[in-house]
């Protein structure tokens, strides 16, 4: 039972409605949540009471829907690091304060140490595993790499992810940009001055654009 | 973490049908940042959690007739980008400022702000909301650099709310719904300094949901300064918000409130009166910022936040009039 | 056999080059993998009881309610009845369960009675109380010369007060493992710095040979010391495994537990005293001083007072070990050598303000006690040069009106370095592919790195055709990773292997080239005869030449005939620019101008990084960082990251790093630079806020409370 079932059949839709969007579409009416119900069945339980309990989850993790089960305390973070095997995302504080755990929701950074996995059911969530293309890196991998910005490498991944969300919003940052923008994340090893490099490089090599 | 079930509802009706009548039955899930973390340390072991993020009606910055309704649901970067909230309170966009970490503005709502618990380290470690140990204060003779200095026994924590001092200094409401009704309270009125263990450290009740935050139209200058040792997330020491009602150049009325150094925010009322018919700079806020921490009893090992807070105003009301 | 010794400067192609770390992919990409990644089949996943108090006796544990708790497969005692606690966080109970969660359930079921002694001393600054209880064990006194003759003859004395509390390793990483034990024989995946030596280490706590200790770990999510062993939780984690029938037991500590009792800094406090000429010269220096760690108190080596000026000719030194009820230390990058570059530095700098003098002078003045004057000299001067000290520095206090001051200050340091036992297996296959296998590991140094670009440099090759295994202990040994050791041990080792498994090819490959084996040299991808280029063969081709037998050669480094390929002994300065806000007593670092001697650099990239990454450890330790105790309670009351501050990306300043690549000091051959650019920041800093604010903080970090104090102090 812990191993996720995974199936590849559906993608995200890729609508100009964002997951946000769509769930607070359902809640208007019973017409919609029937609709819902349709589209995804693990959803029509979230307005009654489930757990203590294992119950049934769906998760979208990079593009692609995986179904689990869990206990509804199960967070974020450990439900894709044990159950899913996505062990990119570290767990450090466990406490909200470090930023190693550091996934996108909704295209947003958040700490999945303090996100229940029950809670980031029907939204996009989107791993540093989901970052790659095939062998491919992501341009703020690269310009880590380049820069250096890594040692131990145990909290590079969460500032990563947090690097690339930080970027979507601040296309052009300068390095006193990335200073006020990274303080949700911390590193032990000292390899801050390589990130604000690395990210400064990052975002010029994303052509200030979004990506 | 203790099992716990698990709620989602879709209306307010329906969540505050899902609460308990006393503590420990239910908690609410908005955010998170705080409420797991309470969890995993069994300060909170809740045999419910009720998710509200997914009621729209919790949700959203509008202008009313009164003034600007800030959703509970809100997250710190809806507001930090919210143009309502930029063109009138500088003093929200400071404190949200203040929470240096990209992940807990898009997590962090406001009203978990105004309802998360104390960051007391005794209260994190289990010691309880008043730290007693054998019918002792821990906080009083220990380790209490962190804590209140206008604390009264029992209550030596401090209030860990960022956006408290300011929403008081604007003079905003909070809703409050219950399955039997709403009510609304002044900010102010929302921090209560508890006087037992079984007390909170707010008037919100264990089946109640805090809705929405009214803030007053009135026309301020308004602003937030907060002494934090780090640039990085960071617990700030001491704060100060400040809101004044002008004629020209000159004060009409004042309102200054100081957080992280009492169980609750503390409003300096006279050192807000004494700025009347005042222009404001820098001899005028040294003094009224003297004056609002002349009550200040600080413990053992925290005098220095007696000058922190005082810094704090000094800084808020300048920043306030620049 | 052949001349092992580095090319010349300016033949090397790939040493001495920034190239790009080789797993900086596998870390960016989340993809590498660390002890806390690591799933195996039939895993169960484990958590720990630990004592919420600091002194007390277990009486009584009833595991009966945990044993029924859903998905709970077994539990493991720790500390029987009868054991004496002598630290909150002891570990008392290992509970396995299914999931993490069932785990923690069945932790929280297990009852303990505890007979709790409410005696426990934790403040060990306060050395009275400490000596009242007979918690402090002096070690005796240490006269060199005639202080006290010497302190009648000084024209000035200074004295002060300094202190520097515990802090904690904070790896990201927790401690801990997943292993598997079924009686047997021991599948070990844990977080450690000494892959090829753990495994004894566990061995020894499951009394098993150790040979039977299987070792692997690709990356390790920080160590600075503190992950040599296999640690009680290694071993109990083990023999459950043995008890739930040989099951794969993934146990790591949750961060409280982590900062609790997986080691610490010691604290070092003490009363100095220092004599001096009017122009400067000490020529007397006195020092009290008294450590911990925890329970097994801190011991001190009168060699390190006067730190780096050991050679102060009339000295006295006592020093006592603290015992308290906290968890114990561990070796923290530069065991004691930040704490003893502070205290003395501090005590220089307050000498040269009594003095009214330049503190760079009085640094200067007396560098002839110094094991290394000139080196000290240039870098004193190049770091100055970097700060601006001439157009900066002013005299203490007299940073001008309105309340944010700046400052300047001073640090120095040394470190022995050197290179640990180490040797590798080269394989060099007829299809001409190149193997490398040692016992090491790579702690974010760039171990990989720089023993890649090593066999690459030796081989002629390009790096990217050399494949390097390491984080196995079926490959030959390595020594820990420990002491600034393993650049050197793991590139001496390299060195020999690949030229010893290089002259085998030239062997094999002569003969088809007309020529003798000592005349071919390998470079660019080729083989080819010294002084002929047109009689070469490619790599391959060359390799072709083996037949079906490939070629497998060692090398090693032996730390006590190093050979000339490395060496130890480094110095290091670093001078602080701050700005303090006298209003709130928050220090901001402006920069820190880092210039360290360190040999012969393979990877300039990487040992800037080793710099960058020291420095903003220092300036952790210096602004933010302490471990506090509860005397009430006994508890480590900040050990979260929300308490427990670390420095985030913008409160390090600016980090200007100079490594000192001359000449001589590339003649030296490699030395570690783990530890040297650790050790002086903490000092230029603390210095750079007395020289700003104009009297001395004398603890350490230099948080608002302490600076306002300070402050409070001058104008009294």
């Amino acid at each position: 039972m812990r191993s996720p079932k995974e199936s590849q059949v559906r993608k995200l839709p890729e609508s100009g409605v964002s997951r946000r969007g769509f769930l607070q579409g359902v809640s208007l009416g019973g017409g919609a949540l029937g609709a819902a119900v349709l589209e995804r069945p693990a959803e029509a339980a979230q307005s009654g009471v489930v757990g203590p309990g294992e119950v049934s989850i769906t998760l979208w993790v990079n593009g692609k829907e995986h179904e689990l089960r869990v206990e509804p305390r199960v967070t974020l973070l450990d439900a894709l690091r044990d159950r899913l095997g996505l062990t990119g995302a570290k767990r450090v504080c466990d406490r909200g304060t470090c930023g190693a755990c550091t996934v996108l929701v909704e295209g947003k950074a958040v700490y999945a140490c303090t996100t229940l996995a029950i809670d980031a059911q029907g939204k996009n969530i989107q791993t540093i595993e989901g970052m790659t293309r095939g062998s491919e890196l992501h341009p703020v991998m690269k310009a880590f790499v380049n820069n250096d910005a890594q040692q131990c490498g145990f909290c590079t991944p969460g500032f990563v992810v947090a690097a690339k969300a930080f970027i979507d919003e601040h296309p052009n940052p300068t390095e006193e940009d990335v200073m006020n923008g990274l303080g949700g994340n911390l590193c032990r090893c000292g390899t801050y001055i390589g990130i604000r490099k690395a990210v400064v490089e990052a975002a010029k090599a994303m052509g200030g654009r979004n990506a | 973490m203790q099992a716990f079930e698990y709620a989602n509802p879709k209306t307010l009706q329906e969540a505050l049908g899902l609460l308990g009548s006393s503590w420990g039955e239910a908690d609410v899930l908005a955010g998170g940042t705080d409420l797991l973390g309470l969890m995993k340390e069994y300060i909170h072991t809740p045999k419910r959690v009720v998710n509200i993020k997914g009621i729209k009606e919790l949700g959203g910055i509008e202008k009313t007739s009164a003034g600007v309704r800030i959703g509970a649901t809100v997250t710190v970067a809806e507001l930090l980008s919210s143009g309502l909230i930029k063109s009138q309170f500088p003093a929200l966009i400071q404190a949200a400022q203040g929470i240096a970490s990209m992940q807990i503005r898009n997590m962090g709502s406001i009203g978990g702000d105004l309802c998360q618990r104390p960051r007391c380290w005794y209260f994190r470690s289990g010691y309880g909301l008043l730290a007693m140990k054998d019918g002792k204060s821990l906080v009083a003779n220990g380790e209490n650099r962190y804590h209140a200095i206008f604390g009264r026994a029992p209550a030596y924590f401090v209030s860990a709310s960022s956006f408290g001092p300011a929403l008081i200094a604007l003079g905003a409401k909070v809703k409050l719904a219950s399955q039997s009704g709403t009510r609304e309270l002044p900010v102010a009125e929302f921090f209560v300094a508890p006087a037992t263990e079984d007390d909170r450290e707010i008037a919100l009740k264990p089946n109640e949901i805090l809705t929405e935050i009214l803030v007053p139209a009135e026309t301020t200058r308004n602003a937030t300064y907060e002494v934090r040792q780090k640039e990085a997330l960071d617990w700030p020491l001491a704060t100060a918000s400040v809101a004044l009602k002008m004629d020209g150049g000159k004060v009409r009325s004042a309102e200054i409130v100081m957080g992280h150094v009492g169980p609750t925010p503390v409003r300096a009322p006279k050192a807000a009166r004494s700025l009347t018919g005042k222009t404001i700079n820098e001899t005028v806020a040294e003094k009224a910022a003297a004056t609002a921490v002349k009550g200040a009893r600080p413990l053992s090992q925290n005098a220095y936040k007696v000058q922190l807070a005082k810094a704090a105003v000094k800084r808020a009301l300048l920043r306030a009039v620049s | 056999m052949p001349d092992y010794k580095w090319p010349p400067k300016d033949q090397r192609r790939i040493i001495g080059k920034p190239v790009n770390r080789v797993d900086g992919p596998a870390k960016a990409s989340g993809r590498a993998r660390f002890s806390q990644d690591v799933r195996l089949p039939g895993m169960l996943y484990a958590a720990l009881l630990t004592s919420p108090y600091a002194h007390a006796k277990v009486t009584d544990i009833d595991t009966s309610q945990a044993e029924k708790s859903p998905g709970v497969k077994g539990i493991q005692i720790i500390s029987e009845p009868g054991t004496e606690i002598q630290w909150a966080g002891t570990e008392i109970a290992l509970v396995a369960a299914d999931t993490e969660e069932h785990a923690r359930d069945g932790v929280r079921k297990i009852k303990v009675k505890y007979e709790v002694f409410n005696d426990h001393f934790v403040k060990e600054a306060d050395l009275a109380t400490a000596q009242k209880l007979g918690r402090a064990k002096p070690s005796g006194e240490a006269v060199t010369g005639d202080p006290d003759q010497a302190f009648k003859d000084a024209d000035v004395i200074s004295e002060g007060e300094y202190g520097i509390p515990p802090i904690t390793h904070c790896c990201l990483e927790s401690h801990g493992q997943v292993v598997a034990f079924d009686g047997e024989k021991v599948e070990y995946r844990p977080s450690t710095q000494n892959v090829s030596g753990v495994g004894g280490d566990l061995a020894k706590g499951l009394e098993i040979p150790a040979a039977n200790v299987h070792v692997h770990q690709d990356h390790i999510g920080g160590g600075f010391g503190s992950k040599f062993a296999s640690d009680r939780w290694g071993v109990e984690t083990a023999k459950l495994s043995k008890k739930v029938g040989g099951k794969p037991i993934r146990y790591h500590h949750d961060r409280r537990t982590e900062l609790e009792i997986a080691g610490c800094r010691p604290a070092i406090y003490g009363r100095f005293k220092v004599g001096a000429k009017k122009d400067g010269t000490i020529i007397a220096w006195e020092s009290k001083t008294w450590a911990t760690g925890g329970f097994g108190g801190g011991g001190l080596n009168a060699n390190l007072l006067p730190y780096v000026f050991r050679d102060v000719p009339n000295r006295r030194f006592n020093h006592s070990a603290v015992s308290i009820n906290a968890g114990g230390a561990r070796a923290w990058r530069a065991p004691n050598h930040p704490q003893v570059s502070f205290l003395t530095c501090s005590a220089i700098e307050d000498l040269a303000a009594k003095l009214k003098m330049d503190p760079l002078e009085v640094f200067l003045k007396n560098l002839h006690y110094t094991q290394r004057p000139e080196v000290y000299r240039a870098q004193l001067l190049k770091a100055a040069e970097m700060i601006g000290w001439k157009s900066k520095w002013h005299p203490r206090g007299q940073s001008g009106r309105g309340p944010v001051k700046t400052g300047l200050g001073i640090g120095i340091g040394t470190w022995g370095g050197m290179g640990h036992n180490a040797t590798e297996r080269v394989t060099i296959h007829p299809d001409g592919s190149v193997v490398l296998e040692i016992g090491s590991q790579d702690l974010g140094t760039g171990t990989r790195t720089i023993i890649t670009q090593t066999a690459a440099e030796s081989l002629g090759l390009p790096m990217k055709d050399i494949t390097l295994r390491i984080g196995d202990n079926r490959y030959p040994r390595a020594g820990a990773s420990g002491g600034s050791t393993t650049v050197g041990g793991t590139s001496a080792a390299t060195r020999k292997a690949t030229l010893n498994a290089l002259e085998k090819l030239f062997e094999a490959v002569a003969p088809s080239l007309g020529a003798q084996p000592d005349q071919l040299v390998a470079r660019d991808g080729k083989i080819m005869v010294k002084g002929d280029s047109s009689k070469s063969l490619t790599w391959r081709a060359a390799c072709a030449k083996l037949g079906v037998t490939p070629i497998e050669a060692t090398g090693s480094n032996n730390r006590r005939s190093p050979g000339g390929l490395i060496a130890g002994g480094v110095g290091g300065a670093q001078m602080a620019e701050v700005e303090v806000d006298t209003e709130t007593g928050i220090v901001t670092l402006k920069k820190l101008a880092v210039v360290q001697d360190c040999g012969m650099i393979i990877n300039p990239k990487t040992a800037a990084s080793q710099c960058y990454g020291a420095a903003i450890m220092a300036i952790c330790g210096a602004l933010y960082e302490e471990r506090i105790l509860d005397a009430a309670t006994g508890r480590f009351l900040n050990a979260e990251f929300d308490f427990y501050k670390l420095a985030g990306i913008k409160d390090v300043g600016q980090i200007e790093v100079h490594l000192d690549m001359t000449p001589e000091h590339d003649a030296r051959g490699v030395v570690g630079l783990g530890e040297p650019p650790v050790i002086p920041g903490i000092a230029a800093i603390a210095n750079a806020v007395a020289n700003a604010i104009g009297v001395r903080v004398p603890r350490v970090p230099l948080t608002p409370d302490r600076v306002l104090a300070a402050l409070e102090r001058r104008r009294a």
